[in-house]
C-alpha cells in the first residue's frame, strides 16, 4: 500500500492505495464518486474522462500514484451540488444529448475540454473529430454534437470553465 | 493488473539505476500503451518506474536546422507548440492525429517510439525525417533504432531522453485509420530535405516501420505525386488481418504516398 | 397541446442525475461486507473439462470461496432456458440443450464460465484465479452456421443431432414455387447478415445479497426486465421462491436487447452470495462483454423475388440458416422465426411467400434479440431484393416500390401479419422531397468530378412492434403472455406515482409516461413520478424490448387512468352533491355539467383519503388503481429511409453523406425523444452496414474481441440526420402509438447497402462494407480509376 495526496473537486484527499489502483478506482471505490464510469478496458470509450490539472484525461489509464499533488475535477465537481448546472450540462439536457446516461459524464467533461482548447464557436466537423475518444451507443451523436455546440456558445462569458484549470 | 512496486525517480541517473537493478522493470512514460496491457494482464512488470518527475525530459526547442523534443513531451504539447508548428508543421500535425484528445494529453513521444507499435505514427515520423534518438548513453539514428515490431535498438537500462529532427524543406503525413483501434492501418510520412528524400511507412509492414526506397528514388527525380503514378509496393511482407489484406495495405502505401507528396507540395491530395 | 402534454418536446426529468454524475447504475451500488467475483472462462471454443484443481487458489489472500461447475451441478439447480418453443416442419419441438450457469464436463464456447473465485477485492480474485488449474481436452469446433449441420461437423450437444435446433417454415411452398416458375423476372441474392456485438456502454453487472434471517435474496441487475428475470430464476433455476427473491434493475446504461436475457452471471452471483454468506458483485469488463453478452443477427440467406411483366411482385422465397450459438438464449428461438418471417412482405402486396429457417448450434457466444431482432434481417432481405430487382428491371427503385405498396388496410399478408394502418406512399413522398431525390444525378456528377463514386439507397421498411397479444404468442410457443401492467397511485395531496412493468434504460419513460398522466389529470409533470425496475415496488411486468413500452406499457397506464378517473368522478359527485353522470372532468377540474360548481383535482384526491363525504360501504376510501393491458394486435410502424454515400475508389472508404428518415410511429408523445431514438437506431444500422465486424477464426476464437478490433460507430463516422414523421394512428391501442425504438436499426442496414451497391454497380458485397471490402470489389472488377 502507498499513500497519495491530491485535490479532487477542490477538496484535499489522501488515500492509502494498492499501487495498481487506477484513478477511476480511486474515484469510484475509495471516494465513492461514481459519476465517472468504465465502459471499456482498452482506453477507447471515454466514459471515464475527468480533468487532471485542467486537461481531459482517461482516468482508467492513469495510476492513482501518478497523481500525487494533482488537481482532479470530475463530473460531480463541475457544478456545485445545490447551485446552477454548468452551461455544458444544461446544453446536454436542453438538446437531448443523452439517453441512457452512461457515457454522459465523460462526454460532458470532454466537451468542456474541447471548449478550453478550441474556443466557443465550434462547427460540427470539429466537434465530431474531437469526440474520437468518446463512444456513445444510444444517441447516434446527432444531439451530442448539437449540445456541445450550444454548450460552447453558452460558456462564452458565463465564467464557467473547468475549475481545475483556473 | 499484477502487483508491482512503484518508483518515482527525480533524476535520470536514479531512473537508470533503478532500471539497471531491476531487469524486468518497465518505464512509465504516458502509460497509454503500457497500462492497458497491464490491465489485461498481458504484461506484469514487477517494478514500474514513473518518469514524470524526472527533470529535463520534457520540452521543445529549435536550434539551428534541427528541432529537439524531450522524451516526456506529451503529444498535445507537440501538436500545439508554436515552435514545432513553425519548424516542422507536418510533425506538429501528426502529434494531433495520435489517439484521441485525452490520450494526447498523456501520451509521450519517448514512450511511443520506445514501444515501437507497428501501427503507431511517431516511428514513421522519426524514420521519415531521419531523426536521431538520444538516450542517456548515446545517439541512435532512426534508421538503426527501429528493429522490428515492438522492438528497438535500446539496450537494458537505456532511456530515451530526446529526439532530434532535422528540419525538412517539405514534409507531410497521410494516415488511413483502422476504424476500430484508430491506429494507422497504413500511414505514410514523406519528406524532402535538400537532395534527401524519405518515404516511411507504418501500419503496413509485418516487421514494423520501413522506408520505401523505390518511391524515394522516383521522388528524387521530381518531388511530385506524378512521380509515383502507378507505383505500388509488393504485398509480400505486408500485414494481413481482419482489418485489411496484404494486397490492400500495399495498395494503400502507394495511394497515401502520392497524397502525402501532394500535401507536402501544397497541392490537392486527390 | 399543453407545454408538457402529449406531443410536446418536454426536456427529460431523468437527465439531472445523469448530467451531474449522480445516477445509480448497478456497479455504483455497494453493500456492507461485499465481495468480488471473478469468472474463470474457457479459452477453448469446445473442450472437455477433465479436472479443475482449486486447492492453491482457495488459500490465496482474501479468497472467500472457489467453486466449479461440478459444485454448481451438485446443488441440483435448474438450467437457463429459452422461453419460446418453436416447432420444426415435422411438428417436433426445438432441441433445447441443457444450459447450466456454470459449465461442467464440457465448455461450448470461448467465454463459457467453468469456475468462479470470490474474494475481498477483484484484484485478489484475479490473482487467485491464476492458481486455478483447469485441465481441458480441446475438441474440434464449428463456428460457421453454414457448416454446422454438415456431415462430420463436431457435435456440440448430444440432444441436438446435426447441431440442428429446428427446421422451421412459414408460408405456402407450392404456390411460391409456382410464382417463381411463372415469373417474368426473378431476382436472386445471397447474403450474410453479419453477427453483431450489442455493446451497451454500461457493461452487464450483478450484485447479489442473501439475508439469512428472512431467507431472502436480493439481486441488483443491469436488466431490461427484472420481473422476467425473477420468474426465470425462481421458477426454472429454482434459486429461491419468487416471494423470496427481489430483483432491482436500477439505472441501466443501454440494453438494445442484450440485457433482456437471463444470463449465467446473475444466477451464479445469487448462488455464491448464499454460499459465502456475503454480498457478491460482478461487473463485466468490456473484453468479457464481448464473449458473454448475447450477440445479434448472424444469418446466412438465399432469397428470390419473382416479378411479373408489369413489375408487380408475385412471390418471395427465402431460405435462412440462423446461428444461435452454443446455447439457446432466453428468446433466441423466436428471433429468426416469428420476428423475421412474418415481416417478409415488407410494405408490399406479395401474394405468395415461403420461408424456411434452419437454426443451428455453433461453438460461439449465444445469439439472441438485438435492436430490431429479426425485423432488420427481414427488411434487409426484402429491401435489397426490391432495390436489386428495380435495377435489373431498369425501373426507378422508388417507382417500383410505389407500384407494389399495400394500399388498403387492414391488409392480411401471406405470412400471418395483419397490417392495421399505414400510408406508405406518404412517407416515401415526404422522404423524396426532403432528400431532394431529384437532385441526386447532379450531386453524383459533382462527386465524380472529385474522383468519388456516389450512391443512393432506400429502405421502405415495416416492423411489428407492441409485443404482443398474449393468446397469439401463446399459440406460437411463447412461455409467457406479453401484456403490460400499470398502477396509478394518487396521493392525498394530488401528486401521483405511476408504477410500470416497463423498464427504461435510455428511453425516457420517466418523462413520457409522466407526460401522459399529467396531460390526462391536468397536472404538471413534476407532480408525476414514474417508478419502475423493482419487483418489490411494481407487482409484475414484462419489461422493455420490441418497441413495446409506448404501445403496450402506456396503454396499461391509460386503462389504470380510466379507472382512477371513474372512481374520482364518483367521489367528486359526493363532494359536489351532484349526480355522478353530471360530473365532467377536464383540465384537472371536476365540474357539475351546466353549473359553476367544481372541485379541483387536489380536493377530490384529498377527499378520497379523508373519506368523510361518501359512503365507504359503496366506495372504498383511497385513490389507486391498477390495470393489465393485453394488446389485440401487433403494431406496424413503417417508414422510408434514404441514405446517400460517397466512396473514395482509391481507398474504398465509404462515407454516409446524408440521411433522410420519414417514419410513421402513430401518435408521438415526445418528438424530441422519438427523434433521438431514430438517430441512435440509424447509427447502429450504419455501424452494422459499414463498420461492425464480428470475426471468429475457425478454432472459435473471437478475433474482434475488443474495441481495438471491433469498430464501434464514432461521431466522425456519421452525419447529422434529417428526421421527420408522417402519422397514421394505430387503431388497436387507446393512444394510437406504434413504437419507435428499433426503426432506425431496422431500416438503416438495407438503406446503406442499397446506396453502396448503387455506387459500386454490383450487388456482390456483404456487410460490413468496410474500406478494404469495397476496395476488393472495385479491384476485382478492375474498376480502379487511374492514379491521380
Amino acid at each position: 500500500m502507498a499513500a497519495v495526496s491530491l485535490t479532487v473537486n477542490g477538496k484535499p484527499v489522501t488515500a492509502d492505495v494498492d499501487p495498481r489502483t487506477l484513478l477511476v478506482q480511486l474515484l469510484r471505490e475509495h471516494l465513492r464518486l461514481t459519476g465517472t464510469h468504465v465502459g471499456c478496458d482498452t482506453s477507447q470509450c471515454g466514459a471515464c474522462v475527468v480533468h487532471v490539472n485542467g486537461k481531459a484525461t482517461k482516468s482508467c489509464t492513469v495510476l492513482a500514484l501518478q497523481l500525487e499533488g494533482a488537481n482532479v475535477l470530475t463530473i460531480e465537481g463541475l457544478a456545485a451540488a445545490d447551485g446552477p448546472l454548468h452551461p455544458m450540462q444544461e446544453a446536454f439536457r436542453e438538446n437531448h444529448g443523452l439517453q441512457c446516461g452512461y457515457c454522459t459524464p465523460g462526454m460532458i467533461m470532454t466537451a468542456v475540454d474541447i471548449v478550453r482548447r478550441k474556443g466557443n464557436d465550434l462547427d460540427d466537423h470539429t466537434i465530431r473529430e474531437e469526440l474520437e475518444g468518446n463512444i456513445c451507443r444510444c444517441t447516434g451523436y446527432h444531439n451530442i454534437v448539437k449540445a456541445i455546440a450550444a454548450g460552447a456558445r453558452a460558456m462564452r462569458g458565463s465564467g464557467a470553465t473547468s475549475r481545475a484549470a483556473e | 493488473m499484477y502487483a508491482f512496486t512503484f518508483h518515482r525517480p527525480q533524476t535520470l541517473r536514479q531512473a537508470a539505476s533503478l532500471l539497471a537493478k531491476n531487469e524486468e522493470a518497465k518505464l512509465l512514460a504516458g502509460g497509454h500503451s503500457l497500462l492497458p496491457t497491464m490491465k489485461l494482464r498481458l504484461a506484469g512488470p514487477p517494478q514500474l518506474i514513473d518518469l514524470s518527475l524526472v527533470e529535463g525530459l520534457a520540452g521543445i526547442e529549435q536550434s539551428g536546422r534541427s528541432l529537439t523534443i524531450g522524451a516526456m513531451t506529451r503529444h498535445n504539447d507537440v501538436n500545439t507548440s508554436p515552435v514545432a508548428q513553425q519548424a516542422i508543421p507536418a510533425l506538429a500535425k501528426v502529434a494531433g492525429m495520435i489517439g484521441d484528445p485525452a490520450v494526447r494529453h498523456m501520451g509521450t513521444i519517448g514512450g511511443s517510439i520506445a514501444n515501437n507499435d507497428p501501427n503507431a505514427d511517431y516511428p514513421a515520423v522519426c524514420l521519415g525525417l531521419g531523426a536521431t534518438i538520444i538516450t542517456n548513453k548515446r545517439r541512435i539514428k532512426a534508421d538503426d533504432f527501429f528493429t522490428g515490431m515492438f522492438s528497438t535498438a535500446l539496450e537494458p537500462a537505456e532511456i530515451i531522453t530526446k529526439v532530434s529532427f532535422p528540419i525538412p524543406k517539405k514534409a507531410a503525413y497521410q494516415k488511413f485509420r483502422n476504424q476500430a483501434s484508430r491506429f494507422a492501418l497504413v500511414g505514410v510520412f514523406v519528406s524532402k530535405r535538400g537532395s534527401e528524400i524519405r518515404v516511411a511507412v507504418t501500419g503496413a509492414g509485418s516487421n514494423g516501420v520501413f522506408r520505401v526506397t523505390s518511391f524515394e528514388e522516383a521522388l528524387k527525380k521530381r518531388f511530385s505525386p506524378k512521380s509515383l503514378e502507378g507505383m505500388s509496393i509488393p504485398a509480400d511482407g505486408m500485414n494481413s488481418d481482419i482489418h485489411g489484406s496484404a494486397e490492400y495495405r500495399a495498395h494503400l502505401v502507394g495511394v497515401l504516398a502520392r497524397r502525402a507528396v501532394a500535401e507536402a507540395i501544397g497541392k490537392s491530395a486527390a | 397541446m399543453s407545454v408538457t402534454g402529449i406531443g410536446a418536446a418536454v426536456r427529460r426529468k431523468e437527465d439531472r442525475r445523469f448530467i451531474t454524475g449522480t445516477g445509480h447504475y448497478t456497479d455504483d451500488i455497494n453493500r456492507p461486507g461485499q465481495a468480488s467475483i471473478y469468472f474463470i472462462r474457457s479459452p477453448h471454443a469446445h473442450a472437455k473439462i477433465k479436472k479443475i484443481d482449486t486447492h492453491e487458489a482457495a488459500r490465496m489472500p482474501g479468497v472467500a470461496g472457489v467453486f466449479t461447475g461440478e459444485q454448481f451441478a451438485q446443488d441440483k439447480l435448474g438450467n437457463l432456458i429459452c422461453g419460446w418453443t418453436v416447432l420444426s416442419k415435422d411438428g417436433s419441438p426445438m432441441k433445447m440443450a441443457p444450459h447450466a450457469a456454470l459449465a461442467a464436463g464440457k465448455a461450448n464456447h470461448v467465454g463459457d464460465a467453468v469456475a468462479v473465485v470470490i474474494a475481498d477485492t477483484l484484484a485478489q480474485a484475479k490473482d487467485a484465479a491464476e492458481k486455478v488449474v483447469v485441465d481441458y481436452e480441446p475438441l474440434p469446433a464449428v463456428v460457421d452456421p453454414a457448416k454446422a449441420a454438415a456431415k462430420g461437423a463436431p457435435l456440440i450437444h448430444e440432444s441436438a443431432p446435426n447441431n440442428t435446433i429446428y427446421n422451421w417454415h412459414l408460408g405456402d411452398a407450392d404456390a411460391t414455387n409456382a410464382a417463381l416458375k411463372n415469373a417474368k423476372h426473378v431476382t436472386t441474392l445471397e447474403f450474410i447478415n453479419n453477427r453483431l456485438v450489442p455493446n451497451a456502454m454500461e457493461p452487464r453487472a450483478a450484485l447479489a445479497e442473501y439475508d439469512a434471517a428472512s431467507g431472502s435474496l436480493t439481486l441488483w441487475n443491469a436488466t431490461q426486465n427484472p420481473h422476467v428475470a425473477r420468474l426465470v430464476i425462481a421458477a426454472f433455476v429454482g434459486m429461491a421462491p419468487e416471494n423470496k427473491l427481489r430483483v432491482i434493475a436500477p439505472d441501466v446504461g443501454g440494453g438494445f436487447g442484450s440485457k433482456i436475457f437471463i444470463y449465467p452471471e446473475e444466477v451464479v452471483c445469487l448462488w455464491a452470495a448464499r454460499k459465502v454468506g456475503r454480498p457478491v458483485k460482478w461487473t463485466a469488463e468490456r473484453s468479457e462483454s464481448f464473449i458473454t453478452d448475447a450477440h445479434g443477427r448472424d444469418h446466412v440467406t438465399k432469397a428470390q423475388m419473382a416479378f411479373d411483366g408489369e413489375g408487380k411482385i408475385t412471390g418471395l422465397k427465402v431460405h435462412t440458416t440462423a446461428n444461435l450459438g452454443a446455447y439457446m438464449s432466453t428468446f433466441s428461438s423466436a428471433v429468426p422465426t416469428f420476428l423475421y418471417a412474418t415481416l417478409l412482405s415488407g410494405q408490399y402486396e406479395i401474394p405468395h411467400i415461403y420461408c424456411e429457417v434452419d437454426a443451428v448450434y455453433t461453438n460461439t457466444v449465444p445469439v439472441d434479440a438485438y435492436r430490431g431482432a429479426g425485423r432488420p434481417e427481414a427488411t434487409f432481405v426484402v429491401e435489397r431484393l426490391v432495390e436489386a430487382g428495380a435495377r435489373e428491371l431498369g425501373v426507378d427503385p422508388a417507382v417500383l416500390r410505389q407500384k407494389n405498396f399495400v394500399k388498403k388496410f387492414p391488409y392480411q399478408t401471406s405470412v400471418a401479419s395483419l397490417y392495421d394502418a399505414g400510408d406508405y406512399h406518404a412517407s416515401l413522398a415526404k422522404a423524396l422531397e426532403i432528400h431532394d431525390y431529384k437532385g441526386f444525378a447532379k450531386r453524383k456528377r459533382e462527386s465524380e468530378r472529385n474522383g468519388k463514386l456516389r450512391g443512393i439507397g432506400f429502405a421502405t421498411y415495416i416492423e411489428a412492434c407492441g409485443v404482443a397479444p398474449s393468446a397469439l404468442v401463446g399459440q406460437l410457443g411463447a412461455g409467457v403472455g406479453l401484456w403490460e401492467s400499470a398502477e396509478v397511485r394518487v396521493n392525498p395531496t394530488g401528486s401521483v406515482e405511476v408504477l410500470t412493468g416497463c423498464h427504461q434504460h435510455g428511453q425516457g419513460h420517466e418523462t413520457t409516461f409522466a407526460q401522459l398522466v399529467a396531460d390526462r389529470l391536468g397536472l404538471s409533470i413534476d407532480q408525476v413520478n414514474v417508478l419502475h425496475g423493482d419487483t418489490d415496488t411494481v407487482q409484475f411486468g414484462m419489461g422493455t424490448y420490441g418497441s413495446r413500452s409506448g404501445a403496450v406499457g402506456m396503454s396499461a397506464i391509460v386503462k389504470a387512468l380510466d379507472k382512477v378517473e371513474a372512481k374520482a368522478k364518483k367521489i367528486a359527485a359526493h363532494l359536489l352533491e351532484a349526480a355522478e353522470g353530471d360530473i365532467v372532468f377536464k383540465d384537472g377540474k371536476f365540474t357539475v355539467a351546466g353549473t359553476d360548481k367544481s372541485a379541483a383535482w387536489g380536493e377530490v384526491a384529498l377527499g378520497a383519503y379523508v373519506a368523510h363525504k361518501f359512503p365507504t360501504s359503496e366506495i372504498e376510501p383511497g385513490l389507486k388503481e391498477g390495470a393489465f393491458y393485453d394488446p389485440t394486435n401487433f403494431t406496424f410502424p413503417a417508414g422510408c429511409h434514404i441514405c446517400e454515400v460517397e466512396i473514395d475508389p482509391e481507398t474504398g472508404e465509404a462515407t454516409v453523406v446524408s440521411w433522410t428518415a420519414v417514419d410513421d410511429f402513430g401518435t408521438v408523445i415526445n418528438p424530441m425523444i422519438v427523434e433521438g431514438q431514430v438517430h441512435g437506431g440509424v447509427a447502429q444500422g450504419v455501424g452494422q452496414a459499414l463498420l461492425e465486424h464480428t470475426v471468429y477464426d475457425d478454432k472459435g476464437q473471437l478475433v474482434s474481441g475488443s474495441y481495438m478490433d471491433y469498430a464501434m460507430p464514432r461521431a466522425d463516422n456519421l452525419p447529422s440526420f434529417h428526421v421527420d414523421t408522417t402519422v397514421t394512428k394505430c387503431p388497436s391501442n387507446p393512444l394510437g402509438i406504434k413504437g419507435c425504438g428499433e426503426a432506425g436499426a431496422i431500416a438503416a442496414p438495407a438503406a446503406v447497402m442499397n446506396a453502396i451497391t448503387n455506387a459500386l454497380g454490383t450487388e456482390l458485397i456483404d456487410m460490413p462494407a468496410t474500406a478494404p471490402a469495397i476496395w476488393a470489389v472495385l479491384h476485382k472488377a478492375n474498376k480502379m480509376p487511374r492514379a491521380a
